[in-house]
């Protein structure tokens, strides 16, 4: 018999001794972040950078397979005892010796998680995580040269990539409200004197937001710059537009954070059936809060329609696409992204 | 059922206002639910996990009779610990607020023969909702007994305390046997229905897994500690199960506990079903262990109040609900666990001889909340 197949044998009679449990309930207990464990990480240190952002360094589980820079990564949180699952980008270059890896997060106003990891997560803590993702990443073939355009938090994927991967001519635009308010400025600043990085700051409390016509000021060559953007919806809008108005929408990649939701509906009586609850469901909120709300256990995962880590079987009735409107009715078969899609009249969702 | 109804003072529009009182109760512990509680779930069931683990560990040697002792003890305790405090609570959902897919009521399975999908059907839907009502909740009684005047009498309840005696020494058999409805499914015409054999398949695998687990497996691996392991973990169950169902008979069946006819639950308000499930329960009095033992069903009141609030709630939420019954002039049937093991017991000897049919006025109160 292979060790393979004896391997196996013995786990199998591992788990008659454990039933109705797994083995794994009993391995949990001592070692949470053991290979073939469900991923978790744990919390080893929570660094502030300003003063509502802080960066988490992160012990991840022996089943990391690692990340490229400026990927995210799903992590979930027991906030206040709920499990919250919200995604972040990984701050630390991919080749950090120590093996852990960090994200940053800036607590935003009503923020159930990030103001929890920011302000209240202590070092030892549990968290549930995903493998990283996202294709907001650097290509094989190094460009000559590159411009990382950034708002706000927008700034950590790009972050991730500075730290990672040097090259001859960068040069980034940032904007934040204040001086104070920009994440990693000494860092920042440390490379411009080391002439790695030219460094344009834009302070829209005392400057204005920042016009994308601006850029033929600030970055001349912006056109012929490959480029990543990352921030809030309207300068990415902007970007797009001014990038394809110049021909030259190929350079641009953008990461947005947050779907951008434009039409919301009706919505109506949503039933889990697999649960047996049923609730009334306004046609502007996802699915997936709704169930949330109600004790369903949803999976899910970036809460932006990218990951499909929600996808959940419509069993009846209809849901509208919370970013294009998008009608879809229940047939055999169906899944729906309950994270970006609301009811639009009465559903059943199978959980 | 006592003659005379003890709700009978209370206006319609009193019982509603009994039901907002609770519902208030409830929202303030829903609102306060937090890391508190998810803490204390996790540390319980990492103590079970350690102390069977443990447990199973020394009756390796139970050749020994200090360790057969030790181990036998700590193996019911974690059979106890499992099937109350978890499990019949993790099961009631009381922690899915959580969201942790592995401390939820659609995930989880118990150390029991019953498959916790098809007791959470038999128990949250059917006795919890219809707690206390003839002919619609099988719990009075379990379909072998006589535990209410009300309920007819026939030669079968003459053997009632035996029948009682072996269904607390193999409750989970019981238990698992009334989840499937054998008495009604075992019927020649409905034997033979897919979904009843489906069912009966599911108990079937979950029996064999754990009979094999506690009397082939565990026995095995201890060696020339066979025997002994083998007398511990049938011990084990055992304890398990007559303490299930002492505690879960003291829940229902003491008296001072008030059943209800079909027809009284037609048309039921919130606060009519409320003030059922307070007269149709009864709690066990005593100290902080022995609700902790009790899986907090020594708070069987509350719990039926509020199946879904997490169990380790219940013991604040009593103070609050007795004040509510002393205002309503209503009683609260408590008492210490051996004095409601005996008048449970004293029920069962009693009602196995047939009585006269007592003469029951429930008030019309349908007629009187259109009045009101």
């Amino acid at each position: 018999m292979t060790s393979a197949a004896l391997r196996s044998r013995a786990w199998k009679l591992l788990e008659m001794v454990t039933t109705p449990l797994l083995p794994s309930d009993y391995l949990d207990l001592v070692s949470p972040l053991r290979a073939g464990a469900d991923l978790r990480g744990r919390i080893e240190a929570v660094h502030p950078e300003t003063g509502d952002a802080a960066t988490i360094v992160i012990r991840p589980g022996r089943g990391w397979r690692g990340h490229t820079a400026g990927q995210y990564v799903r992590i979930g949180v027991d906030v206040d005892g709920v499990r919250l699952w919200r995604a972040y980008s990984l701050t630390s270059p991919t080749n950090r010796q120590d093996g852990r890896v960090t994200i940053t997060v800036k607590a935003i106003p009503d923020g159930k998680v990030s103001n929890h990891l920011v302000r209240r997560t202590k070092p030892g803590t549990l968290i549930q995580l995903d493998q990283p993702t996202g294709d907001f990443v650097l290509p094989q073939a190094r460009p000559a040269k590159v411009l990382y355009l950034t708002a706000g938090s927008g700034i950590t994927p790009v972050m991730g990539m500075l730290r990672d991967t040097e090259f001859d001519d960068v040069v980034m635009v940032h904007c934040a409200p204040r001086p104070q308010d920009v994440i990693f400025r000494s860092e920042l600043h440390d490379l411009v004197a080391d002439k790695k990085l030219r460094l344009t700051e834009v302070h829209t409390d005392t400057d204005d937001q920042l016009d994308i016509a601006r850029l033929d000021e600030l970055v001349p060559d912006w056109a012929e710059r490959e480029t990543w953007a990352c921030g809030p919806a309207g300068l990415l809008d902007a970007a797009e537009e001014h990038w394809m108005e110049h021909g030259v929408q190929e350079r641009l990649h953008t990461e947005r954070f947050r779907p951008g939701i434009v039409v919301t509906g009706d919505g109506g009586e949503v039933t889990f059936s697999a649960t047996g609850k049923t609730v009334d469901a306004d046609g502007a909120t996802p699915l997936l809060d709704i169930g949330e709300e109600a004790g369903v256990l949803m999976p899910s995962g970036c809460r932006m329609g990218i990951c499909f880590g929600c996808v959940t079987p419509l069993k009846a009735g209809a849901v509208r696409d919370l970013r294009t409107g998008e009608i879809t009715e229940a047939e055999p078969g169906v899944l729906i992204q309950t994270c970006v899609s609301a009811a639009a009249g009465p559903c059943d969702i199978e959980r | 059922m006592t003659a005379i109804d003890p709700t009978a003072h209370l206006t319609a529009e009193q019982i509603e206002e009994l039901g907002r009182e609770l519902d208030a109760i409830r929202d303030e512990v829903i609102v306060s639910r937090g890391e508190k509680d998810a803490a204390y779930i996790r540390k319980v069931i990492s103590a079970q996990r350690k102390l069977e683990l443990a447990s199973r560990g020394v009756l390796l040697f139970s050749l020994f009779p200090p360790a057969w002792l030790l181990g036998t003890a700590g193996l019911s305790v974690a059979k106890i610990m499992d099937n109350m405090e978890i499990g019949h609570n993790i099961l009631h959902g009381q922690w899915d607020w959580m969201r942790d897919p592995k401390i939820h009521s659609t995930t989880w399975e118990w150390d029991h023969v019953s498959p916790s999908e098809q007791w959470k059907h038999s128990h949250n839907e059917l006795h919890h909702t219809y707690t206390n009502v003839i002919g619609k909740d099988n719990d009075l009684g379990y379909g072998i007994m006589r535990v209410d005047e009300d309920q007819k009498w026939h030669p079968f309840h003459l053997g009632q305390p035996l029948w009682n005696f072996l269904n607390a020494c193999f409750f989970e058999y019981g238990i698992a046997a009334y989840d499937l409805e054998l008495g009604k499914n075992l019927h020649k015409r409905r034997r033979n229905n897919p979904e009843f054999r489906a069912r009966a398949r599911a108990v079937g695998r979950k029996i064999r897994k754990q009979v094999l687990k506690d009397y082939v497996i565990h026995p095995l691996l201890s060696g020339p500690s066979f025997l002994p392991t083998l007398a511990a973990t049938f011990t084990a169950n055992l304890v398990r199960n007559i303490w299930t169902h002492s505690v879960i008979m003291c829940g229902h069946f003491p008296e001072g506990v008030q059943v209800f006819e079909r027809r009284s639950i037609k048309s039921e308000t919130r606060g009519q079903w409320y003030l059922r499930q307070m007269m149709g329960s009864a709690n066990i009095s005593g100290s902080r262990a022995m609700h902790f033992m009790t899986g907090n069903l020594s708070h069987q009141i509350e719990h039926h109040l509020f199946p879904d609030l997490p169990s380790n709630r219940y013991a604040e939420v009593a103070v609050k609900v007795r004040a509510l019954f002393e205002k309503y002039e209503l009683e609260y049937v408590t008492g210490p666990l051996p004095k409601q093991v005996f008048s449970a017991w004293h029920k069962v000897f009693r009602l196995s001889l047939p009585n006269k049919k007592p003469k029951v006025k429930t008030p019309d109160r349908e007629g009187e909340l259109v009045a009101a």
